[in-house]
């Protein structure tokens, strides 16, 4: 058991070093998720490509924030919901019960809705993760983690003269990128984001896809997003949710222009949702 | 209220008459709340100032007190029997204290011959044990033996509340000067007054106390005359017949000053006799008399004599048992709240466990007193009234109170926080001790802090396991026996002399300071946890 996790690790941390490209990061394989009695995922398979946006689109209730939270387990902390299938992710099954899921979610990273920063000082609210998880020696390689995670996520510039200044009194879009900061700090090797732009303004929002578009070439990110735009504009394979069924999954582009089942075309073109 | 009414010259087609009247209701219906609600709050603040001043205004007269001056030698005989190089001999010398200076007040006042009732009276001005402190500062500084000092003792409660303007109602009178006196003071002395002077203030204070006199009985008339006071026992047309009562022995003189002393009660119904307010005036008029801070009602333990009794014992006592209070609930109660609220399933086990602490939160305080004497103290066989019993019943009984307030607290914290935390890769104990804990204790502090100030002014569950024992002795640690604030409030309200009135009022606003001083200190640390964010 405990060989497993440690393989799990391991296999991690030499892929990261040796910055190989693979084609498959997280590999879904019949997922099903219940509310109590009530299913809200039946039967969903799909591969997640590494170093690729992947969206996740659909109507309001699809199941896709559901399914975004079964790659880092957090529906477990939701005590009705059970998931089943497997979700293999470096060819161990993040499922399994020797995968304690504090490991998995230093290596999934999440991006909630609303901007959630602690009411901490953004110094601390990147470096709580680190801290935790034990990834600085000291405090000056600590010092570089805050650095380097507030330069990948746009965020250094702006804030490098008061990091001790409280998290939360930072603007909505700060705020937000200040989060992906901090999920970045642990450095996770898939990044969910549950509508990061949702409670942003237009501006705000065009920075995060901008980051979006550049921390693609390091990590693998999973975004849900209402914005049929913003799905077009960030992502490279769309996949559209339809109560609780993954319809159609494929390139960002060709579900677009060419959408084989007709619910996507429908939803795409705004004829429901 | 404040929207102006819609001028009808410029009213568009929507605001009609119906529309109108029914704003009006509005309006009126709005301002009539807003009456009720301000109506609420006077009732409120005037039972408050009500409160306060009723207290205060009882209680100012005890933290002032008289004090009996004496200038005296502390011979080595009577203070120090032992010899002078045993200062514990000293302060436990009150017999030999208390002899020097009864002996020093019958040789200013008494003859010889003196009959005991006088002498008893005489030495009812102030209580043997009020010498206690003198024996404790002559012990301290044992070079006092042997010279002359100046001492003061409280005097005795009745004699204090007369000074105060207790015990009887008075009216004090100029009758100007003596014209001729006749008599001696063995006999009786009668008295005329210088011619044209002006009687009737005395003859109506006399008039209107014996209207106000429950039982007929007449008031009591004294005659102040140079040094000497004396009693009045008859008026004639031009004489006023006086019987002696204390102070010098000398037949009065003409042209000496008079002065009367009217008493609205008749020597029997009172509780300090005509010759104590005699040598009180004359003690007075010799500047023995001097007022002085109660500093007794702090440093004191309890005693059955009111001038002498103190809060100390009982501020210890509840310090004591809220320590015990506090060491048991707090932490308990923020365990229980933090395992029901963040980690418990829920299911009908918790609910169950829920239901059971808000109910138990309505329980009575007396019956955890029951539970504490039945359990504490019958099973577990612990002494009884102690701090540790008391702080335990406390603890119990404030400990739902403690875990709702918790509850609610956490409850508050928004469910992001710990979403934020969960995925940043931190476990659920992590989440809890690193974030949302911390953004819940200023609530949690105060909801303990209310429990506390519950704890501190309860007396019922106290009375059951013991602690309304009389305790002469500030307690050294909680197994000591003791008593509490409030409950010492409660027997001193039960004391059946007058003074104990006053000495009650100070001892609830004793109480009401240390309230006070919890919730200041709950303001500041909740600021403090604020202030971290």
């Amino acid at each position: 058991m405990d060989g497993n996790v440690e393989d799990f690790v391991e296999t991690a941390r030499n892929k990261q070093a040796l910055n190989m490209a693979e084609m498959t990061k997280v590999d879904c394989r019949h997922i099903d998720v219940f509310y109590d009695e009530k299913q809200a995922i039946y039967d969903i398979s799909m591969e997640i490509q590494d170093r690729a946006v992947t969206a996740f689109i659909g109507p309001s209730g699809c199941g896709k924030s559901t399914f975004l939270r079964c790659i880092n387990r957090m529906n477990d902390t939701i005590e009705s919901a059970s998931v089943k299938g497997q979700i293999i992710m470096d060819g161990a099954d993040i499922n399994d019960p020797s995968i304690d899921p504090v490991l998995l979610r230093s290596r999934v990273g999440m991006v909630f809705q609303k901007p959630n920063p602690f009411p901490k000082s953004i110094y601390d609210n990147i470096a709580y993760g680190p801290r935790i998880h034990g990834l600085a020696a000291g405090k000056s390689e600590l010092d570089e983690i805050v650095e380097s995670s507030l330069r990948k996520a746009g965020l250094w510039e702006e804030v490098k003269d008061r990091l001790a200044a409280p998290g939360t009194s930072l603007s909505g879009g700060q705020q937000q990128r200040l989060c992906i900061a901090r999920a970045i700090a642990v450095s996770p090797e898939v990044i969910l984001m549950d509508e990061p732009c949702s409670a942003l303004d237009p501006i705000a929002t065009a920075r995060i896809e901008e980051l979006i578009d550049e921390l693609r070439e390091r990590y693998c990110i999973v975004i849900v997003t209402h914005s049929m735009q913003q799905a077009a504009r960030v992502s490279q394979r769309t996949a559209f949710f339809h109560l609780g069924k993954l319809v159609e999954y494929g390139d960002t582009e060709r579900i677009f222009t060419n959408p084989e089942d007709s619910r996507t075309q429908d939803y795409i073109t705004g004829r429901f949702g | 209220m404040n929207s102006p009414a819609p001028n009808p010259e410029t009213k568009g087609t929507f605001v009609t008459d119906a529309a109108l009247k029914r704003l009006k209701k509005r309006h009126a219906a709005e301002t009539r709340f807003k009456f009720y609600g301000q109506f609420a709050i006077a009732i409120a603040v005037l039972a408050l100032i009500a409160l306060l001043v009723s207290i205060i205004s009882q209680a100012s007269s005890a933290f002032q007190r008289n004090m009996l001056v004496f200038d005296i030698t502390l011979n080595a005989e009577d203070v120090a029997p032992n010899g002078t190089d045993d200062p514990d001999a000293i302060a436990r010398n009150v017999s030999g204290f208390n002899l020097l200076l009864q002996d020093s007040l019958r040789d200013q006042f008494l003859p010889e011959d003196a009959d005991a009732s006088e002498t008893r009276q005489l030495f009812g001005l102030f209580t043997r044990l009020a010498v206690l402190p003198v024996a404790k500062k002559t012990a301290a500084h044992v070079d006092m033996v042997g010279t002359q000092q100046t001492v003061s003792v409280a005097l005795a409660d009745d004699i204090d509340l007369y000074l105060k303007g207790g015990v009887t109602e008075r009216k004090s009178i100029d009758l100007g000067q003596v014209a001729s006196a006749r008599g001696a003071i063995g006999d009786g002395i009668y008295v005329s007054l210088a011619p044209g002077t002006d009687t009737s203030a005395l003859a109506e204070a006399i008039g209107g106390f014996q209207e106000q006199s429950l039982d007929d009985s007449a008031p009591t008339t004294l005659i102040g005359i140079g040094n000497t006071w004396y009693s009045v026992t008859g008026f004639s047309s031009n004489e006023i017949a006086l019987a002696y009562l204390a102070g010098a022995r000398v037949a009065p003189d003409p042209s000496q000053g008079i002065r009367a002393l009217v008493l609205a009660q008749a020597e029997a119904n009172r509780t300090v006799s005509d010759r104590q307010i005699a040598w009180t005036m004359l003690l007075k008029d010799e500047g023995r008399i001097r007022k002085a801070f109660n500093s007794t009602l702090f440093t004191n333990a309890d005693s059955t004599y009111p001038e002498l009794a103190g809060t100390a014992a009982a501020i210890v006592g509840s310090l004591l048992t809220m320590l015990v209070t506090a060491l048991l609930a707090i932490p308990v109660g923020i365990f229980a709240a933090v395992y029901l609220e963040e980690f418990a399933p829920k299911n009908r086990m918790t609910d169950l466990i829920e239901v059971n602490i808000n109910n138990l939160a309505a329980v009575p305080s007396i019956v955890f007193g029951l539970l504490g004497a039945a359990v504490f103290i019958n099973f577990f066989g612990m002494p009884r009234s102690v701090p540790l019993v008391g702080g335990l019943v406390l603890g119990l009984l404030v400990l739902p109170t403690v875990i709702i307030a918790s509850r609610a607290a956490l409850k508050s914290v928004p469910p992001s926080i710990r979403t934020a935390a969960l995925g940043v890769g931190a476990s659920k104990t992590q989440s809890v001790f690193h974030h949302v804990l911390p953004l819940a204790a200023p609530g949690i502090l105060t909801g303990s802090i209310i429990g506390m100030a519950r704890a501190l002014g309860e007396t019922a569950p106290l009375l059951l396991i013991g602690m309304v024992a009389f305790v002469a002795e500030v307690p050294d640690g909680p197994t000591d026996e003791s008593t509490v604030l409030p409950v010492l409030i409660y027997k001193w309200s039960t004391g059946a002399e007058r003074a104990w009135e006053p000495q009650t009022a100070a001892a609830i606003i004793v109480l009401l300071v240390f309230l006070v001083l919890m919730n200041l200190i709950a303001i500041i640390l909740r600021r403090r946890f604020e202030r971290r964010w």
